[in-house]
């Protein structure tokens, strides 16, 4: 027996005036007539009806103000359906017990359950490597390289996409030799156009593909982030786990040359900031080579940021068939005991040739490089942090929210009595980064300040 | 290159292609399940059962239903915007799943912790259920390059609203599946308003079959209320995707008899327009008078069918009002996958 309920028109919406009827009783009505109109502080509606039949009753007259919601207004027979088989409420209407879900109760005080803790992530250690594997000398931008090559050689569904990628061999160069090794239906040169192939390479993952998506630079990626963060990122949650965005998201990142504002921006917070995404930023040839090859294998969408100046920089990377690192693991790229400096991507530049200094003059440095932003190894931090009482993290980008703010906040929180002074953040400066030489080097962090900071920390100045 | 349906066409189109009996009554069984699952949506979101937004599919019916009778289902893929609902019913998935996740509950298509406006299903090959306007035609072109890529002969279907048209990433998307040959299928819906704002007060030109134009991709205007016009429209521009002619793009003349989304009270339109489309124009009618009219069904068969398909409705709503909240663990699953 269809009783018509006060309808919300908006989940805030709790009481409404009744303002007119615009059937009576007696009435046949159908699916989609128009029974009343009702009205709130913000507008005026009408209340459809869903079922069919015959009005039989109109229990709140017109005109009626703070008619709460799920009050019954109306009773709708069925044909064929008796009266006696309603029991007509004789008093004032009150609110029908209509099913009330908890996200309804979302403002009330308590909250609806305790909070499930969150799941630990468990980094894998790096593998070992083969007793006399042979070290070959490569540039970042060679590791990088080989890595897309073998990959593509290995999965026929792996493609590159982008701007440059093919006929011009890359902007910078990562891709040389792609299109002629595995040809135009694999690396494809897309028009100036990051929003749409963005997107375009989302719904290719969707359906199956693993694309590798190059951007010029991570400065034009802002068009295109939309589609990085609620299409990818998003994706897996919003379909309770069925549609998957396995692909890469890769370019150069942080500050060029004298490229001026729009072109020199480290977005390493800003991705690592995002659940669903796996964020990596590497700094030697190796890491750069092994987690790459992990992030073209990774069934998530990952951001992968590199760093123009270092694509010409070298290192020494084993030469295997199959050199994979893990994701989600720190480095620690020298150890010591007296202080812990923490950085990632070309930070690591600054801080190591601070800690050549600081070493030379005594004191004993353990340097860390993330490599990975999300999930990030607060383990090997925190551990090192124990150890040495002293925290200081240095990055390219900007100091609010960036990767040292939330550093300086886990070691607080899981290791604040171990700490013998304040964690100290080395950044890029809180200024759009200026064109002329002498104004971007003073924006720029540098090896003094890094050695400054751990002098600090160290009580030493 | 594109044609064109009258846009005020008549209550009946003389030069419509026929329908058997047996289409019109698969028509009239799907779009009469859309629009009796979204009446009972509007209901069960009055009485707080549904949150947030909720964006009705009531009198565009037909524009899914004539689409998804012309497509193959189970190969080619589909992917709209966040008026999604009538998508999936046509598309075969549970109408108990979608209603219970607009509910939110365990049960939902996405467990519920998508809603209203982002279900999915790999199986059914419908990828949204997408809530930001003119993101699916980025992705839907994606899906057409995923298939051109495997070459497994599917068409991506890629729907969007005269709103959405005005994106630029549209135009984007629109010069890759041109320039890659891409099999999409753009079907813009145009039912007169983006929101609250018509289409004259938003575009510079209303003719949305023209706006590939420039891309040299062709396009039709189609009368979006009569289920055969777009059944045979879609027949054209599928075929003309999986023949290797890349995108074609049709602009579904439509309406929404609803506000945008549940907290609409419509008002900067007429009572009479809506009343106008709703007596004269609409998609379920059409079908049932030329039944009846052909005599080859009752009005107690009809009846039967509705009773049918309001038992389906009900049992849907029963069970997204029972079904319990998704476990509280389930915050923290499917945010990444294990590698």
């Amino acid at each position: 027996m269809p009783q018509i309920l006060m309808p919300a028109l908006s989940p805030t919406m709790e009481e409404g005036k009744l303002a007119k009827w615009l059937v009576k009783v007696g009435d046949s009505v159908k699916s989609g007539d128009v029974l009343a109109e009702i009205e709130t502080d913000k507008a005026t509606m009408e209340v459809e009806s869903v079922d069919e039949g015959v009005v039989r009753e109109i229990l709140v007259a017109e005109g009626t103000e703070g008619v709460k919601v799920n009050t019954p207004i109306a009773l709708v027979l069925a044909e064929g359906e008796s009266a006696g088989a309603a029991p007509v409420k004789e008093t004032a209407p009150e609110p029908a017990e209509a099913p009330v879900v908890a996200a309804e109760k979302a403002n009330d005080a308590a909250p609806a359950a305790a909070v499930p803790a969150a799941p630990k992530f468990e980094a894998q250690a790096d593998p070992d490597l083969p007793e006399g594997v042979e070290m070959v000398e490569l540039t970042v931008r060679q590791a990088l390289n080989e890595a897309m090559a073998e990959e593509m050689r290995a999965n026929p569904d792996v493609f590159v996409m982008g701007e440059e990628v093919a006929e011009y061999q890359g902007a910078y160069k990562v891709t040389q030799g792609l299109l002629q090794e595995f040809g135009p239906q694999r690396v494809i040169d897309t028009p100036i156009t990051e929003h749409g192939f963005a997107g375009l390479a989302v719904g290719a993952a969707f359906a199956g593909l693993k694309p590798i998506v190059e951007f010029m630079t991570w400065n034009f990626a802002m068009q295109a982030i939309d589609q990085i963060i609620n299409s990818a990122a998003k994706q897996l949650y919003m379909s309770g786990g069925q549609v998957k965005a396995p692909m890469v998201f890769r370019g150069p990142n942080g500050v060029a040359s004298r490229v001026g504002a729009q072109h020199s921006q480290d977005y390493s917070a800003w991705y690592s900031h995002v659940p669903g995404l796996t964020v990596i930023a590497p700094y030697s040839a190796a890491d750069a080579k092994g987690l790459l090859k992990a992030a073209i294998r990774s069934p998530n969408p990952v951001v992968f940021l590199e760093n123009e100046i270092l694509y010409g920089s070298t290192g020494l990377v084993p030469k295997m068939d199959d050199f994979v690192l893990p994701i989600g693991k720190a480095r620690i790229a020298r150890k010591g005991a007296d202080v812990t400096i923490v950085s990632f991507s070309m930070g690591m530049r600054y801080a190591t040739q601070a800690t050549e200094k600081l070493v030379a003059a005594g004191v004993d440095v353990e340097l860390i490089d993330l490599r990975t932003l999300r999930p990030m190894d607060s383990d090997t931090v925190i551990e090192s942090v124990k150890k040495t009482g002293r925290l200081v993290t240095v990055e390219e980008g900007w100091p609010q929210g960036g990767i040292g703010a939330e550093l300086a906040a886990r070691v607080m929180e899981q290791a604040f009595d171990y700490l013998d002074a304040p964690v100290l953040r080395v950044t890029g400066k809180d200024v759009p980064m200026p064109y002329a030489a002498n104004l971007e080097k003073l924006a720029l962090p540098h090896v003094d300040e890094v050695i400054a900071a751990v002098n600090a920390v160290t009580y030493r100045s | 290159m594109a044609r064109k349906a009258t846009a005020t066409s008549a209550k009946t189109q003389p030069n419509a292609p026929q329908f058997t009996s047996e289409q019109d009554l698969d028509a009239f069984r799907e779009m009469l399940l859309i629009r009796r699952f979204e009446e009972k949506a509007g209901q069960m979101y009055g009485m707080g059962l549904i949150g947030g937004f909720c964006h009705l599919y009531i009198g565009q019916e037909a524009v899914v239903t004539g689409i998804t009778m012309a497509s193959e289902k189970g190969k080619d893929a589909q992917i709209t915007g966040y008026r999604d609902h009538g998508h999936m019913l046509v598309m075969g998935l549970d109408p108990k799943g979608v209603m219970a996740e607009l509910t939110g509950r365990q049960g939902g298509l996405s467990k519920g912790k998508g809603g209203s406006m982002h279900m999915f299903s790999n199986e059914h090959r419908f990828y949204g259920g997408n809530g930001i306007v003119g993101a699916q035609v980025s992705l839907g072109t994606g899906l057409a390059f995923a298939s051109k890529y495997k070459g497994d002969g599917s068409v991506s279907l890629a729907y969007f609203g005269d709103g959405a048209a005005n994106q630029g990433q549209v135009y984007e998307s629109f010069n890759m599946a041109k320039l890659w040959k891409l099999p999409v299928v753009f079907v813009i819906e145009n039912n007169k308003y983006a929101m609250g704002t018509s289409i004259e007060r938003a575009a510079a030109t209303t003719d949305f079959s023209m706006r590939g134009a420039s891309f040299d991709i062709p396009g039709e205007q189609v009368d979006g209320m009569d289920v055969r016009m777009v059944y045979d429209a879609a027949k054209r521009a599928i075929e003309h995707a999986r023949s290797g002619n890349g995108p074609y793009i049709l602009e579904m003349l439509t309406y929404r008899y609803r506000g945008h989304s549940m907290s609409d009270p419509a008002k900067y339109r007429s009572k009479d327009e809506v009343t106008k489309y709703r007596q004269e124009r609409d998609p379920i009618e059409q079908v049932r008078a030329r039944l009846l009219e052909a005599g080859v069904i009752t009005e107690d068969d009809l009846k039967k069918i509705e009773t049918d398909i309001r038992a389906v409705v009900t049992e849907a709503a029963d069970f997204a009002t029972n079904d319990p909240e998704p476990d509280a663990s389930e915050l923290w699953t499917d945010i990444t996958i294990k590698a």
